[in-house]
């Protein structure tokens, strides 16, 4: 089974491969490169000295950004889920916000954003963006979970007259625990895709400035070898967060595998 | 004489729900019912007829829609740790331990004293061993054993039992009834347990009230004064056992009968 799944797999990959070849035959570097440019022009950036800089910058902000949207919007989804009281206080503002694609938010972000300093000149406005754009899944999972958890255990914490922290801690969030993981696994991937958006404006590093960079320098081959990079660790970030998802649900005996 | 006076009271409980079409579902029909402190009282009826609802309203969970539940002749308002609500479902955090969960209810003692009441519950289930084992590592059975000693470890003195053996097996549901019989007399508790089953409420109970069809009135209430454990033999048991069968409406293999 597994070795039938690994074959189909790179049976597709390569058939993938085998028409970006044959439909980007004979293009130069400013034009669609095919996979032979691609590959060379990952090994210059690799070898070039700045490509694990930004990688590095780029991951950076997306942990900042995540990070933060996972210590708000965590919070607020359960207080949404918990209390009628506050989801009639919030929720108009959230569901208001929410259609408003980060991207939107760049001009804003660079203005305010922009001037400041921290690590290095406009990440905060990177960073502001990774966490609009994740925040909403975040709270719209922690929000849902809250709403499903199951009566009967909120009933034996009501009979047993157990309140305030012990039943947060030892009831609402264990319960909703797996799909708040699933939630921000979901947010962590967006969180990704926002990434080269959020570096488009602003900044001087990262893998969203080396694919603009690339892209004024007229170096294609460039733009899709980042392209590439961004797939790679994306899916490394994906992996990770799946792995922390399944040993939460395992230790619970309600893993999926 | 000293008049005793009863550890829970039914006094006329009324309950019924409206539905969306505005028609109005009656549930329990005017339920009056004494029950004696330290007594083990199995209530049976037919699916559906109102068993777990009446629980509900005993244990505070649920308000009758007129009527009134006295426990120690102080009305019930709302569920407290001195009755505990044992589920059809068993209930047991997945997500805690074994320990963890029977001390769960336990909040206001040294952690000393925690782990001591814990431990002496963990032993009385009989899961040694089974401490720092989490519930998927569990059988049923044992499951509604941490359940039923989770509630014991809070010093309840009335346990509300809705059908904790239901979702057994026979051969563990029959030595759950003779350890729940020990753990009654062991910890002087009253127990009001539901069942659907006429041979389990026989085996278990000081007295058996037998629920109607839906709205739930009470046909008859039984007394099995039989010395315990019960035996399965007895002509008195089968005596008692079909009384329950007819009250039921059923013939005595439990079949129900032609003409109702
Ligand atoms: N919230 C509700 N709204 C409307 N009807 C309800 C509601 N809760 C329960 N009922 C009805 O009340 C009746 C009694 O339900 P209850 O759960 O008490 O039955 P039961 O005797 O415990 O049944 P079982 O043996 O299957 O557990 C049922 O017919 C059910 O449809
Ligand atoms: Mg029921």
């Amino acid at each position: 089974m597994q070795g039938r799944k690994i074959f189909l797999g790179l049976v597709g990959l390569s058939l993938f491969l085998l028409i970006w070849h044959l439909v980007t035959l004979g293009n130069g570097r400013t034009d669609v490169p095919g996979p032979w440019l691609t590959l060379a022009g990952l090994i210059e950036l690799a070898t070039g000295g700045v490509l694990w800089r930004y990688i590095i910058a780029s991951v950076f902000r997306v942990m900042w950004g995540f990070t933060l949207a996972v210590l708000v919007g965590v919070p607020v989804g359960l207080a949404i889920g918990w209390s009628r009281w506050f989801r009639e206080l919030v929720n108009p503002l959230v569901q208001g916000l929410r259609p408003i694609s980060p991207i939107a938010w760049l001009p804003i972000a660079v203005l305010v954003f922009g001037g400041m300093t921290w690590w290095e000149p406009s990440d905060l406005s990177a960073i502001f963006l990774i966490f609009l754009a994740s925040i909403f899944p975040i709270i719209t999972a922690a929000t849902s979970a809250v709403e499903g958890i199951d009566v009967k255990f909120l009933r034996v914490a009501t009979n047993l007259e157990v309140s305030g922290a012990k039943v947060l801690f030892q009831v609402i969030l264990p319960a909703a625990m797996p799909q708040i993981l699933t939630g921000l696994r979901l947010a962590l991937g967006i969180a990704w895709v926002v990434l080269v958006a959020a570096e488009m404006l602003g900044v001087q590093s990262g893998l969203g400035f080396q694919i603009n960079d690339s892209r004024n320098n007229l170096r294609y081959d460039l733009v899709v070898a980042a392209m590439v990079v961004i797939s790679v660790i994306g899916m490394f970030l994906d992996g990770v967060m799946a792995r922390i998802e399944n040993s939460a649900l395992s230790r619970r005996g309600t893993a999926k595998r | 004489m000293i008049v005793e006076t009863p550890k829970i009271e039914f006094r006329d409980i009324d309950l019924h729900f409206t539905a969306e079409d505005g028609s109005v579902i009656q549930v329990l029909d005017s339920v009056n019912l004494n029950i004696r402190e330290g007594e083990f009282v199995c209530i049976v009826g037919p699916s559906g007829c109102g068993k777990s609802t009446l629980l509900n309203i005993a244990c505070g969970f649920l308000k009758p829609s007129s009527g009134q539940v006295l426990i120690d002749e102080v009305p019930v308002v709302r569920p407290n740790r001195r009755r505990v609500f044992i589920f059809q479902d068993n209930s047991v955090f997945p997500w805690l331990t074994v320990s963890q969960n029977i001390g769960f209810g336990l909040a206001d003692v040294s952690p000393i004293e925690k782990e001591k009441t814990v431990q002496r519950y963990i032993e009385m289930i009989g899961l040694s061993g089974f401490e720092h084992a989490y519930p998927r590592e569990l059988s049923g059975g044992m499951k509604q054993r941490v359940e039923i000693a989770r509630a014991l470890a809070s010093g309840p003195d009335i346990l509300f039992m809705d059908e904790p053996l239901g979702a057994l097996d026979w051969l563990t549901r029959l030595k759950m009834r003779a350890d729940l019989v020990d753990i009654w007399r062991q910890e002087k508790k009253t127990i009001l347990f539901v069942t659907h089953d006429v041979e389990e409420s026989v085996q278990l109970a000081d007295r058996v009230v037998v629920l109607s069809d839906r709205p739930a009135a009470i046909r008859a209430v039984v007394d099995v004064n039989l010395p315990r454990p019960r035996n399965l033999d007895d002509p008195e048991y089968l005596r008692i056992r079909d009384e329950i069968f007819d009250w039921m409406g059923l013939d005595h293999h439990g079949i129900a009968a032609k003409s109702v």
